[in-house]
Order: structure tokens, then sequence, then C-alpha cells
């Protein structure tokens, strides 16, 4: 004891992760540019960039802009399509046995189900994330995470046709999130990813225009830490047993320590891996020298430990 | 996924060197790594006092120091530039693809404000294979024109332009390109500075026959490749895609960019 590294490891849904640390979604590409800065087989699993059935173009830029203590972004899905990702992202990752969660979006429930078809004998890969704030194209374009029905239907249909763990990942823009977290695990999702970004604008004074060439787009990076601690909070407290990737503004050991406390199994590195290259390294290592300081032998320890009192 | 990523690392840099050169300011960094890895038109990503790093184009690289160039514009830069000899900066870098380092004739080097700062490191690596770079440099007006006293030493000759006269020709850089590139038996251009310029210099060329590559400047939140916020559109086969100018840049075939 004492001197030795702490056992980091962590049951995900069924999935034995050698660090609860992940990358998040759309915020480390596959792990290829990254593999210049960090050991990706440090991680506990690359979560990949969304990818959809079939190629998307993007958005027109400027596609950020900085905003106080976090950044805006609106992407517009961009990548080449989930048959590419495979051939070229999935297969890098295979020959390298770095564990790998595939992101999936769509505009209907059938482009969800053919997306995950493609993948479902996918070499490396270890689980799945419903990317949810996707618009639904056959209900006004709304995001399927606004909406518990919809919500269910995607999962649902997606639990059909794969094997491994099915995370949804769902947004914090809802009035009563538990009731769609519920309505995400009653369809089978394994766990939840909480949270995706927040929706936010910003406008250029001088110009009259907004920051974003889309207007709105979404707001991530410490602003949003608190509303993730809430989230996962508010969730772990109704289904206690059901398990959540966290993720939101995470960027430091204490960040994480922060979001296992309300509940999370593990954590993902999102918008900090922008400004510090090395982000994923930094939290993992302050995750274990936490874990020292305090005797703590296993993450079971503190997840969901937060006191509150009355 | 890119075929040719930039060999990147990630270090601290100890602020050797604050300097002024007209309105711009000049950050020099001791970082080995950094610097005997880039070549012209790369960039690193500087800590700046803000969430995210800011991205620069890398001025000047000698075996162990890499210098930037800027000018303040925002809280960034306005950080950077109260930076001490002595303090420590997290940068990541070299990034980026750079200029092409196989010549076959002259040169002319197109620079608007500070952007023509990789332009200098790019004339000192090429003028030693024997290829001329002549440079035509351009501002609103003469404290503006980056280098213009360090030019005639850097480049084997200088045209000035300001839209204002102060210094040079009265106009803009495209108004001088063509009898630039007459009087030098220019093949090719390589030019960095604000997209319009781009823009206006990559229709030119097009025009003068001229390969024409330019170093774009957009938003960069990464610099790394993994944000997807600093595309710029680029015609392949049929539609212009959208490429990264951190990764797939900033160094693009100008013609093939769909300006506008």
């Amino acid at each position: 004891m004492g001197m030795n590294a702490p056992d980091l490891s962590v049951d995900l849904a069924g999935l034995r992760l050698a660090s609860p640390v992940l990358s998040a979604s759309g915020c480390f590409g596959s792990g290829q540019e990254m593999s210049r800065f960090v050991d990706l087989t440090a991680l506990g699993a690359v979560v990949c960039k969304t990818v959809t059935l079939k190629a998307r173009r993007g958005i027109a830029p400027p596609r950020g802009a900085e905003t106080p203590a976090g950044m805006l972004n609106a992407i517009g899905l961009q990548n080449p399509g989930v048959d590419a990702f495979i051939a070229k992202d999935l297969a890098w990752l295979d020959k390298r046995n770095v564990p790998a969660v595939a992101s999936i979006g769509g505009q209907s429930v059938g482009e969800y189900v053919a997306c995950a078809e493609r993948l479902r004998d996918a070499p490396a890969l270890s689980a799945m994330e419903l990317n949810l704030s996707c618009p639904n194209l056959e209900d006004r374009g709304f995001m399927f995470a606004l909406s518990a029905e919809r919500t269910a239907s995607v999962v649902e249909a997606v639990k059909r046709v794969v094997m491994v763990p099915v995370f949804a990942k769902l947004t914090p823009d809802v009035t009563d999130l538990v009731a769609i977290a519920d309505a995400a695990v009653k369809a089978g999702a394994d766990g939840l990813s909480l949270i995706n970004t927040t929706l936010g604008m910003a406008i250029d004074t001088r110009t009259f225009r907004p920051k974003l060439s889309t207007g709105t787009g979404g707001l991530s990076g410490p602003a949003i830490r608190p509303i993730a601690v809430r989230c996962i909070w508010q969730v772990h407290q109704a289904m206690p047993h059901v398990p959540i990737i966290g993720m939101g503004g995470v960027g430091t050991g204490d960040d994480a320590i922060e979001l296992f406390l309300a509940g999370a199994t593990a954590v993902a590195v999102g918008t900090a891996n922008f400004y510090d290259p090395r982000a994923t390294e930094h939290v993992r290592d302050g995750v274990a020298a936490f874990m020292t300081a305090r005797g703590i032998t296993s993450l079971d320890q503190i997840r969901g430990r937060v006191k509150v009192e009355g | 996924m890119s075929a040719t990523l930039a060999d990147a690392v990630e270090t601290t840099g100890r602020v050797v060197g604050v300097e002024r050169i007209g309105e711009y300011q000049i950050l020099t960094l001791r970082a080995p790594d950094v610097a005997r890895r880039t070549i012209p038109g790369q960039f690193a990503m500087i800590e700046a006092g803000c969430l995210l790093r800011r991205p620069f184009s890398i001025f000047r690289a000698t075996a162990d120091q890499v210098s930037v160039a800027f000018d303040v514009i925002g809280d960034g830069t306005r950080w950077l530039s109260e930076r001490a000899l002595g303090d420590d900066l997290a940068l990541a870098g070299p990034l980026g693809t750079g200029f092409a380092l196989e010549s076959n004739g002259p040169t002319v080097a197109v620079g608007g404000g500070y952007g023509a700062a990789p332009l200098f490191m790019l004339a000192e690596r090429l003028r030693p294979t024997g290829h001329a770079v002549h440079a035509v440099l351009g501002a609103a007006r003469a404290a503006r024109v980056f280098g213009h006293d360090e030019a005639s030493r850097v480049f084997d000759s200088v045209a000035i332009t300001t839209e204002d006269g102060s210094l040079g020709t009265k106009g803009l850089v495209t108004d001088v390109l063509a009898d630039v590139v007459a009087r030098t038996g220019a093949r090719r251009v390589a030019a960095c500075g604000p997209m319009p310029m781009l823009e206006a210099v990559s229709n030119r060329c097009r025009e003068l026959k001229l390969a024409c590559e330019v170093a774009v400047e957009e938003f960069m939140a990464c610099g790394l490749g993994i944000c997807w916020t600093c595309v710029v559109p680029v015609a392949g086969n049929g539609e212009a895609r959208y490429l990264r100018s951190c990764t797939e840049g900033p160094v693009f075939d100008g013609g093939a960019v769909a300006w506008g």
C-alpha cells in the first residue's frame, strides 16, 4: 500500500476499464492526432467523434468562439461516414490495442440502426454511444434527446442490433432529465453519458452577427461543469445502479473526483484536450494522487458519496 | 485522417526575448524540440492567459528557439505582450503543413501585415538552396508593414505597398504583383495575411498562371486536429470539402480554396 499506484480500474456496464478516464466524443478525433501527445493505451477508452451512415460535409465556418470559461461550437457533424470510420479509424485503434467507443448519430431512427448494424462486427469496439443531440428530421428537427419517447425509440432500435454495451448521451437542455434518462434505461440503455453541450449563442457587437455561422452552438468547457455535476447527481439519485460516464468541463483530477462524488462511474475529458493536449493524463494522474492521499483503494468507495444534508 | 501529421510536441518554452518590430510584438521562446522540427509556414499553439491557447505562425526558428510575431488584438495577445524574460509558457508545435521547400525558380513571397512573418523564415530556408525569394509586403500604412527594415537583408528584393501611400506604392499587394513577377521571372507565389488578401492574390495568380500557396488564418480552438472548427473549403473532385487549417493546412493551394 502507500507507495503503490492505486487501482484505477472500473467496471463500466460490464466493461473492465484500466482507467476511469476516457476521451469525450468530438474532442479527440479517433486518437491519431492525439497519439502525438499522450499514450492512448493509458486511457480507459477512446470515445470517437460521432459518425453517421453517410459522410457529412459539416457547416460553414466560423464554427467556434471562445466564451468566459468555455467555448461554443457548431460543426454540423462533419465526418467521413461509418464505413470509412471502420476501415481507417477503428482499424487504426485496433492495431494499437486501444479500446474504442463509437459514437453514432442520425436524423431518423432508421439511420441510427443502419449505422449501428455496420459497426456490429467492427474490430476494437468496446461500446457504442448514441449521440442523441442530433436534429430529428422525422420530428420537426427537434433533437432526439429532448423527448423521452424519441430517446427510447432510438435506444430500443439500436439495442436490437448490437451486442456491445450502449450508452445514451443526453442533453442537459430539458425540463426533466431524470424522465428522459429513465426512458433510455427502460428502453435498454446499458448506461448514460452525461452531459452533451448546452445550447448557447454569442454575438459580435461590432458586426451585429452571431459568432457562429449557425447562430447557436454547443457550450462546453469549465463553464458547464456545475451543470454536469447537477445532472449526474440528479440521475444517480434516481437510478443509483445505472452506470454513468460523466463529462462537462473536466480538466483536472479534482474535476473528475467531483463527478465521481456526484455519481459518475467514469469521466470523459473534452474541451480540456484543446488547451492541454495532455489533459487526459493530467486528469488520470490527479485522480490517482487523490486516491493515494485519501487512502482510497477503489473508486467504488467514493461514487455518489456527496453528502447532501436535508 | 491526415496522411502526414506534423511531428509536433507538447512542451514548455521559456521566454528569452520580447521585442517590437514596428507596431508588432515579437516573442521568442527557448523550445528546442519545437525549433528543430519547424519548417516555414508551420505554427505553434501557445498559452495566452485565456482558456484556449492561440495559434501563431513561426517567424524564426534557430537550433533551440522559436519566435512568433503578433499584434495586440484581444485578451490573449495582450496577456502575451505582457510576458517577461524568464516566464514559462506551455506550447505545442510545430503544427500543420508548411510551404513547399522544393523550388524550381524564384519565389515571390506576399505578406499582409504581420502575416509576412513566416515568409522571412521561408526566404532564409530557400535562398541557401540557390533560389531567389522576392518580397511584396503590404499593409494599411507604413507602421503596419512588417519588418521592412530587416526585409532588404532577408529577401532578394522588396516591394512595399500601403493603402494610404505612406510607404512604397500606394495600393494593394495585388497592384504590384504582376510587375514583380515579370521583373523576377518567378514561377510561384507564397502568401500569408488576411483572408481577403489571400483570395485576391490567389485570383491574380490564376490570371498569371502561377502556382500559389497560401497560409490561411481561421479561428482555431485546438490547433491539434481534433475540434474541427478551423476548416476552409477546398475543392477536390466535385464539391469543395472542409479541410482543417491546423492539419491539412494552414498552407493550401490558393487555386483550390473555394473563397467567399
